[in-house]
């Protein structure tokens, strides 16, 4: 059984028909094309599927597109404007904080939440907002210092 | 991982998803989703309905009345971190609720939907039996207030009925003498409790006049450690009593056994984490 559906997905609005059972990764990647968000674990643990619903970050393998009927998201796909990357972005890019990049885009939407609320995070803080979000490859010491130096940019800005 | 088909309704009042308990007794309760939307993508709930809560607005709210705070079965786990009324009032509630999970897990699960899955692993349920709370559930036939104890009878198990819904979680606003902790040891990845230990102590002339000691991740449920509490009342407030008082933390309880602990080790922890919970909340009784 199908479901109406309208959100909007980075300022623009979309309708669908879904079934109830699926997810909002899958929605977001199969019906509206927006294959930034990655499907990592699809259990809940990895993060890298990582978006805000309403302002908040959530797992989308761990929300139903249904669920997000009438609300709001952002994905990765928001973040840069025009080709200019955000100060997260830059963060990543000079600090090195990817390597393979495949939990980069869920990452970047945690630090994107983190810096909302705490312009000027402690190191301890940093970590315990990237929690939810598993990297392979950089050890997280990177990650952290591109959050730091985002952070740092943000503020002059 | 996709779920078994299912059919879905979003009521906006809580009359309207009670109607769709009360004909449909397949039908299952969708909360904040972060532990029933992975189990029925595992497909071990292949419910016939899901009836998401997330329209319904009164069931949000977190207030005080009469000494009660009354948290809104929806309220997420993010709310409760960071609800002045409660780091106020109830700073174990606000303690149990921040290591819950991470961030985006927080941002979704609620309490009540964490209470009605009674995971034997999760947080809330052995800070609410710390604190003596209440679970209020609501179906057509009228209302129930259900002590927490009794509300969560084994692992994943509740005295929930089919048609009932949980509309608020009951604490106590704590009084001036009363000290509380949550101290635990999670299993890195999901961040759930190998062991968490909930304790709320209060003191009356240097001894322990008060005790009430919440035990999650040990058992099959989340437990009251009576014999703890016990070995506690009336004796002096000192180290010493803590240390004797936490050697029966897992007395009696068939202590669970995974590849994260083996159940000797789990009880081991329980009582190195009894210990760290009375003392701290000992601590901030003075």
């Amino acid at each position: 059984m199908q479901r109406a559906i309208k959100v909007t997905v980075n300022g623009k609005e979309y309708e669908r028909e879904v079934e109830p059972r699926m997810l909002l990764v899958h929605f977001l990647r199969e019906e509206l094309g927006l294959t930034g968000t990655h499907i990592g674990c699809e259990t809940t643990v990895c993060g890298a599927c990582t978006v805000m619903l309403e302002g908040h970050t959530v797992k989308s393998c761990t929300v139903l597109a249904v669920q997000a009927n009438g609300k709001n998201l952002e994905t990765i796909e928001s973040v840069a404007s025009d080709g200019d990357l955000h100060p997260i972005q830059e963060g990543f890019w000079n600090e090195h904080g990817l390597q393979c990049g495949f939990c980069t885009p869920g990452m970047i939407m945690s630090v994107k939440q983190l810096l909302g609320d705490n312009p000027n995070p402690s190191r301890d803080e940093i970590r315990h907002a990237i929690e939810g979000n598993l990297c392979r490859c950089t050890g997280y010491q990177h990650i952290v210092k591109s959050v730091e130096s985002a952070a740092k940019a943000m503020v002059q800005e | 991982m996709i779920a078994a088909s299912f059919d879905y309704s979003a009521p906006e009042t809580l009359a309207d998803a009670l109607r769709v308990l009360s004909d449909d007794p397949e039908a299952k309760i969708l909360a904040g989703g972060q532990s029933l939307i992975p189990i029925m993508k595992l497909r071990l709930s292949i419910p016939s309905q899901v009836v998401d809560l997330g329209g319904i607005i009164d069931l949000h709210a977190i207030a005080e009345e009469e000494g009660i705070i009354r948290i809104g079965s929806m309220t997420t786990h993010e709310q409760v971190e960071h609800s002045e009324l409660l780091s106020e009032k109830c700073p174990l509630l606000v303690a149990a609720a921040s290591g819950i999970g991470d961030v985006q897990v927080r941002n979704r699960g609620t309490i009540g939907g964490s209470v009605a899955h009674a995971d034997p692993a999760a947080d809330y349920p052995a800070a609410l039996q710390a604190l003596d709370a209440k679970v209020k559930v609501v179906s057509s036939a009228g209302e129930k207030i259900i002590p927490i104890d009794e509300f969560i009878v084994d692992a994943l198990t509740t005295a929930l009925e089919p048609d009932e819904i949980i509309t608020e979680i009951h604490v106590p606003t704590e009084s001036t003498g009363i000290g509380t902790a949550y101290e635990t040891i999670v299993q890195p990845a999901s961040g759930y409790a190998i062991v968490g230990v909930a304790a709320r102590i209060g003191l009356s002339e240097g001894n322990i006049s008060f005790a009430r000691v919440g035990i999650t991740g040990v058992g099959s449920k989340a437990y009251r450690a009576l014999a703890v509490e016990k070995a506690l009342e009336g004796q002096p407030a000192k180290d010493d009593t803590y240390g004797i008082a936490s050697r029966v933390a897992a007395e009696g309880v068939e202590a669970l056994e995974d590849l994260h602990a083996s159940s000797e080790y789990r009880a081991h922890l329980a009582t190195v984490f009894t210990c760290r919970a009375i003392a701290a909340a000992a601590g901030r009784a003075q």
